[in-house]
């Protein structure tokens, strides 16, 4: 018999097949059974770290890039010298073999976490392999992506990015998670890839493996044992939506010819030939984080203006609108040493960390303009964490006085969002980021999965501030964007482009899905959709009247 | 008599990722053992990838290679080469 589950709808598309839930972590049982032979559970405990190792080194041959180094760095750890005679040491003083790896692997992540930065992030590398070795040891399942020998639905609590890195699409057929939200990790992974999802979907972790389940990323519903003829709808959903979408070619327009323009979400170079061949019209949001995470000095003005210069060049001429560095209190720099901040998010953090270290804005401005001389391009700056408009006039008056003469700033702060008018005059164009717009309007971290349905993009307040920064953009006959989640969801896009956006960045796997969209509807169809949506009380109501 | 060698380390990311995992690789191959340390820290196992990480070196810190017995100088020229090297040029920072 069927029955449906509901969730949020963050990847559109149907798909359907037997759910495989993911590996979970093994867990040691409480009492410790005594040992009769030290040095055979130190044998046993150090075969097993050198099978994680093995299986980690095939997993990396098998990966590309820098999953790839990844992988390979984790297996020489499995492997290490130094961990397999702590291992031995503590089978001595009589732990059993799971216990041994377990607590050996337990140490040396303490080690990392009180290191800090980069150390601590190879803490989930050891835990890894803590989860593998002592599954290997007690007979149970390997933890992580199963691999059942055919397409499934892929079910979990929640995935975290070590999980994905080997997933493989054309496996996955569909992913529907326990929690999680529009912004999680799972959601922004599902988008990338192209696979429908469910998050935040109570009661899936109740269904039985193997169960087929009929996944519908667009609606968010989950059918637990679906009717022949509903998987054939599931199925024929699916070939019209491929269909249409493979039909949809050029820039954004509606059914009536009015532009929107179809921009792509970039996080460095590599991203880059994925937005040229989703027939993106630029580049609405190029994330620059990449080039100052995860190492110990700033990038020099020449490393950054080579690399912006390669992206420039691999777009062709078309727009690029650069974010500046968003960094600080939740993606702190190790070069920066900003103290701990007991709220992050709300803390010194996007352009507010220019009052702490100005040479870094000026660097990468300098770089940018640099980049945009050598290649051409049609390059143009915008500032993270802007809440009033003094702050909006400052940036653009620095881009300037680096010859960057187009410059505008992101709306992500309600502040900026309710004088909207007010910040625009400051700039050239503004763009609204609607994730953390989100988190900040509804006092809603985006971490929090339990928070998630606060953070749903359809909710009437977001669509309020948007519409008011829409309103303030037509006022002064600049543009407005949409940069967020928010953009990629091909009915939310068409009440965006109802309420009066101009372009709308996203992944570039959706780009399709959007451009489609909006050329099945005029203008005034899309307007009435949007107010429809505004006047609607719930997130659901919203959808439903934009659904007409 | 141990033999040292004191070194600069030349990426920027420091003793970390692909610059400790090729420090790793070439002292598991060498035929004597060989310690590094911080300058005038406790010397770790260079062929451990946890220890070598674990001295948390970053680029322009000073390590020093020890090793004792036959072909250790060689060892050490080759090993003091590696942490010397700019790896960061060779492939894009994560």
């Amino acid at each position: 018999m069927s029955k449906d589950l509901h969730g949020l709808g963050v990847s559109a598309g149907s798909a359907a097949g037997p759910a495989v839930r993911l590996g979970t972590p093994p867990k040691l049982p409480e009492t410790v059974p005594a040992i009769a032979d030290p040095g055979a559970e130190a044998d046993r405990a150090v075969a097993a770290l050198d099978a994680v190792g093995d299986f980690l080194r095939r997993r990396g041959a098998a990966a590309a890039g820098q999953a790839a180094d990844v992988l390979a760095a984790e297996a020489m750890m499995a492997c290490d010298p130094a961990l397999a005679a702590k291992v031995r040491g503590l089978a001595a003083g009589g732990r059993p073999a799971a216990w041994a790896a377990s607590e050996a692997l337990a140490s040396y992540r303490e080690m990392l976490t009180s290191a800090g930065g980069y150390l601590a992030e190879r803490a989930a590398d050891l835990d890894d392999i803590a989860d593998r070795a002592v599954a290997l040891l007690l007979g149970e399942p390997m933890p992580g992506i199963p691999d059942p020998g055919h397409p499934f639905v892929l079910v979990a609590a929640e995935l975290a990015p070590a999980d994905t890195a080997t997933l493989d699409p054309a496996a996955v057929v569909a992913i529907v998670t326990e929690r999680g939200g529009p912004t999680s990790h799972t959601a922004i992974l599902a988008k990338t890839l192209g696979i429908p999802a469910v998050v935040c979907c109570p009661g899936i972790l109740t269904v039985p493996d193997g169960t087929v389940v009929a996944v519908d990323g667009s609606a968010g519903t989950v059918i637990v044992e679906p009717t022949a003829e509903q998987v054939e709808r599931g199925a024929r959903r699916h070939a019209e939506r491929a269909a249409r979408l493979a039909a949809a070619h050029g820039p954004g327009r509606t059914r009536d010819g009015h532009p929107v323009k179809l921009l792509a979400n970039v996080g460095g170079p590599a991203d880059v030939p994925a937005a040229v061949a989703a027939e993106a019209e630029g580049i609405g949001l190029l994330r620059t984080e990449f080039l100052f995470l995860d190492r110990h000095d700033e990038p020099s003005g020449e490393e950054q203006r080579a690399t912006y210069a390669e992206i420039l060049a691999g777009m062709g001429g078309r727009k690029v609108v650069v974010r500046t560095l968003d960094a600080g209190a939740d993606k702190p720099l190790a070069f920066a040493s900003q103290q701990a901040e007991p709220n992050p998010a709300l803390g010194i953090r996007g352009l507010r960390l220019d009052g702490l270290l100005p040479a870094l804005l000026d660097t990468q401005l300098d770089a940018l303009a640099l980049a945009a001389k050598d290649t051409g391009a049609d390059v143009q700056v915008m500032a993270p964490m802007v809440s009033v408009p003094a702050e909006a006039a400052a940036f653009a008056g620095r881009a300037r006085e680096h010859g960057l003469p187009v410059a505008g700033v992101m709306i992500e702060v309600p502040a900026a969002a309710l004088c909207a008018g007010q910040v625009i005059d400051q700039v050239d164009f503004v763009s609204i980021g609607t994730n953390d717009l989100s988190q900040y309007t509804f006092a809603a971290d985006r971490q929090a999965g339990p928070l998630a349905p606060l953070l749903d993009p359809w909710q009437p307040a977001l669509l309020r501030l948007i519409a008011m920064t829409a309103d303030a953009g037509r006022a002064a006959g600049k543009p407005v964007g949409v940069c967020g989640e928010a953009a990629s969801d091909p009915l939310l896009a068409v009440v965006l482009a109802g309420l009066g956006i101009t372009s709308l960045s996203m992944a570039p796997p959706s780009l399709a899905g959007v451009r489609a969209a909006l050329a099945e509807r005029t203008l005034a169809e899309c307007q009435a959709a949007a107010a429809a949506a505004l006047t609607a009380a719930t997130p659901a109501a919203a959808r439903a009247a934009a659904e007409g | 008599m141990m033999a040292e060698r004191h070194v600069i380390v030349g990426s920027s990311i420091g003793l970390h990722a692909r610059p400790a995992s090729l420090l790793v690789q070439a002292a598991a191959k060498a035929p004597v053992p060989v310690l590094i340390a911080r300058h005038g820290g406790e010397p770790v196992d260079a062929r451990s990838i946890l220890s070598v990480i674990g001295l948390d070196a970053r680029g322009g810190d000073t390590v020093v290679l020890s090793a004792d017995g036959a072909g250790a100088d060689a060892v050490l020229d080759e090993l003091a080469a590696v942490v010397a090297a700019d790896h960061d040029a060779e492939g894009a920072p994560s």
